[in-house]
């Protein structure tokens, strides 16, 4: 369930951001980037002709048949939610059914490009409304702990792949480094992640890719930094351990101990060097493996994708 | 709103209950003393803003997800329950002799299950013809000689009730497997607290919230003796049955773990449940599942709900599973004839709550007056469920008549016949004003070492005018219960 609406609420941004910030020379905007973001490209052309901004963002937001849009991401999160409804709290099962609700009902002038950033609003807001009243509501037992691992390992995994794919399709315009163009592009990464402004304070002067790659890699203050996430994995793995007594979960541990490892040890100057889309390839592969882990520990051999319901 | 397009002053002004008993103006020439106060207030509401408060809490029920699942070609639909928001007002007087009536049923019926799975008395003894409870396919030979704590196997008992033309409740029909309904009591009444806070306030109802404390008593109460503080698990088929939405309110209300089957493993005839932490003891089940889907190795196979040997942790006395295995036999359609005889052979008592006087063909005299009154009387098959088979003699034409007689003739004991009940009825808003619509009621018993009536129960109502059908799948709907104090 927290795993659905950290993806909702990430998509939202990443389609606003996309329409507002993200042009290139000829003004045009390359819709395409989101698909491979989402590793979507097969699944997109057995469904549309071309990438355009309609198509993607009907596929993204409204397709029903389309597992990774918001529509189907809010389904998923209300179905895990009704499995769990004897566990979390009645204000969070009502919020959720009237947010899947209201996205049912939308038509494809909602979506139309002079609305799209209010309908984002509307569902990142929604998203957020979710987690607020998550936390003010929901019962702190063994259930808390692993929605927030959900959440956690989620955002992690969508911070290593926004990177990836922007530097990625950034790559070969290395000519542009430190135009104006770049620097949007840079610029709409980061507002993607929501990060613009905690950066800005962080690097009141420039925008290097390298600034920008370590800041959502490493950054300890910045919510949606790997790092950051993977401290509150491990903060919660060992709470929960310790808290309910419970024998499973050491591997799970030691990946993540893994992982820390890993952040803490190269300077993201070296990161590049050594190829940037494989060391988030290994990021992204070790936190599958974590995940896949506390599912084994916990709830039997479920496959990784049952851990979306917590 | 009228057609003119003004609005009435006193809204049930025009109210005419066509002949029937109502259940807020009484019968013709005995008007109801206690809803009088009720009817005051009703009739000064606005017409426009009760339609409203009416589509707000519809919409309420919807968002909460107060719902049950419908299934289309496709999709899994969550529907409500469309809800009345007139109430149907009991008065402490009439509640009294219908929880008497119930105590007094539940009761007969737990002696009734004792015997058959024991001494067969009362098959010995000729009261109920052997052969329709030993040759019952919701009789379970494997309950032969097995003790149940304080012999109580219906623990929940759901008793379906009409009101016919004098006023007087009579029982339709028993529901002694897994009776669903309660949650839509319960919260019915959190709908009506929070819609019509001037409707409900001083009017002194016995409140309907304490069900899950209760049943929770009970379940703790029949769990093995020698456990100190037994755990009660909440058994579903999941989130995908229509009726999901009880189950977890139910567990919630409990406060106990809702669990399925593939949650639950049995282990050297113990019942456990899967935790984070390993395998927990479960003492005491509250099954939401059918027998024949609850244990694969002793009744059907192919169930995928179930849990392998939870039959044989039960048979050895180390859970206890509410309701009992093969509570079936005694909600039977042919097997409820003989309830007012059960009650009479077990307590030496009359039963407080008649049946709908019912005929049975097996015997040479119900027999001879059906066929003599056939065009006035319903003949329904025993074996039959879902409606299926019946003639409704005031309805029927010559030829299913005469039909009707030739299978009377070649299996009386197929049959049963009973008279046309015309159900009372009660105020209900409807797309132009209020009017009247037929209604039931289904009060709900918990027993463990007791029996306990939750106060009110189930109205449902038949939402299409000059219907008697009150089912959902039917277009009815719910009404708030008001058991006054």
């Amino acid at each position: 369930m927290a795993r659905y609406m950290e993806r909702a609420e990430n998509l939202a941004r990443i389609l606003d951001v996309h329409e507002t910030f993200s042009r290139d020379t000829r003004g045009a905007k390359n819709w395409m980037s989101i698909i491979q973001l989402n590793a979507d490209e097969k699944r997109f052309a057995a469904r549309y002709d071309s990438a355009t901004a309609q198509n993607v963002v009907n596929f993204y937001v409204l397709d029903t048949q389309n597992p990774t849009s918001i529509v189907s991401a809010i389904r998923s999160a209300r179905e895990n939610a009704r499995t769990l409804r004897p566990l979390i709290s009645t204000e969070m099962w009502t919020q959720i059914n009237v947010f899947y609700n209201r996205l049912l009902a939308l038509g494809p002038s909602d979506i139309a490009p002079h609305n799209l950033t209010r309908l984002c609003n509307m569902v990142k807001e929604a998203c957020q409304a979710h987690t607020g009243i998550t936390e003010g509501t929901f019962y702190r037992d063994q259930g808390w702990y692993f929605y927030q691992l959900g959440k956690y390992l989620e955002r992690a995994d969508q911070t290593t792949r926004l990177l990836d794919i922007k530097y990625h399709t950034l790559l070969p315009f290395s000519d542009d480094v430190g135009s104006a163009l770049d620097v949007s592009q840079w610029n709409a990464v980061l507002r993607s992640a929501a990060g613009y402004h905690a950066f800005r304070r962080v690097y009141p002067r420039g925008m290097t890719p390298a600034a920008v790659a370590g800041f959502m890699l490493y950054n300890e203050s910045f919510p949606r930094s790997v790092t950051t996430c993977v401290r509150q994995i491990d903060g919660l793995l060992v709470r929960l351990k310790s808290r309910y007594i419970l024998k499973g979960g050491s591997v799970a541990m030691e990946r993540i101990d893994e992982i820390q490892a890993a952040l803490h040890s190269r300077p993201v100057e070296d990161v590049i060097k050594g190829g940037l889309h494989e060391y988030l390839d290994w990021l992204q592969l070790h936190l599958n493996t974590v995940t896949q882990e506390i599912s084994k520990a916990f709830f039997g051999a479920v496959p990784a994708e049952a851990m979306a319901e917590q | 709103m009228n057609p003119s397009g003004t609005v009435p002053t006193d809204l049930l002004a025009n109210y005419d209950p066509g002949g029937f008993f109502d259940e807020l103006f009484g019968g013709p020439g005995s008007p109801s003393e206690h809803t009088s106060a009720i009817r005051g207030r009703l009739s000064s509401f606005d017409f426009a803003d009760l339609q409203r408060r009416a589509k707000d809490a519809e919409r309420e029920l919807y968002n909460l997800g107060i719902t049950f699942l419908v299934y289309s070609d496709q999709d899994a639909v969550d529907r409500i329950l469309p809800f009345d928001v007139i109430p149907r007002v009991i008065s402490a007087r009439e509640w009294a002799a219908v929880e008497a009536g119930v105590v007094q049923r539940v009761t007969a019926l737990n002696m009734f299950l004792h015997d058959i799975y024991h001494d067969q008395k009362i098959l010995k003894d000729g009261v109920i013809p052997a052969d329709l409870v030993l040759g019952n396919h919701n009789f379970r030979p494997q309950m032969i000689g097995l003790d149940v704590p304080f012999n109580t196997y219906v623990h929940i008992m759901g008793v379906d009730l009409v009101r016919d033309g004098q006023g007087i409740f009579r029982v339709l029909e028993d529901n002694a497997r897994v009776p669903s309904g309660v949650s839509y009591v319960v919260e019915n009444r959190h709908m009506m607290m929070r819609a019509f806070p001037d409707l409900v306030s001083d009017i002194g109802i016995r409140p309907v919230d304490n069900y899950g404390v209760k049943l929770l008593e009970a379940m703790s109460e029949v769990a093995p003796a020698d456990i100190q503080d037994p755990q009660v698990v909440l058994l579903s088929p999941g989130s995908y049955n229509s009726a999901y939405f009880e189950h977890i309110f139910l567990a919630r209300e409990m406060g106990v773990p809702l669990v399925e089957g593939r949650d639950l493993v049995v282990k050297d005839d113990r019942v456990y449940m899967k935790t984070t932490n390993g395998l927990a003891r479960v003492d005491s089940i509250y099954r939401r599942i059918d027998d024949a889907f609850l244990d694969p190795l002793a009744f059907r196979p192919d169930s995928q709900l179930g849990v392998p040997g939870i039959m044989e942790a039960y048979r050895k006395g180390n859970v206890t599973l509410a309701n009992a295995i093969g509570t079936g036999v005694a909600d039977d359609k042919a097997v409820y004839c003989y309830v007012p005889r059960m009650i009479k052979y077990y307590l030496d008592q009359d039963a407080i709550i008649p049946n709908v006087e019912t005929n049975i063909c097996r015997e040479p005299d119900g027999l001879s007056y059906t066929l003599d009154h056939l065009h006035e009387l319903v003949v329904k098959p025993v074996g039959e469920a879902g409606g299926y088979g019946i003639t409704i003699g005031p309805r029927a034409t010559k030829a299913e008549l005469d039909d009707c007689r030739a299978k009377l003739l070649a299996d009386p004991s197929n049959y049963i016949s009973q008279p046309m009940i015309p159900l009372s009825v009660c105020p209900t808003l409807v797309e132009d004003g209020i009017e009247p619509r037929h209604v039931d009621l289904r009060p709900f018993a918990i027993t463990g070492r007791n029996t306990w009536v939750l106060p009110g129960g189930l109205s449902r109502v038949a939402l299409r005018k000059g219907t008697l059908i009150v089912n959902s799948s039917q277009g009815g709907g719910s009404k708030d219960t008001w058991v006054l104090e």
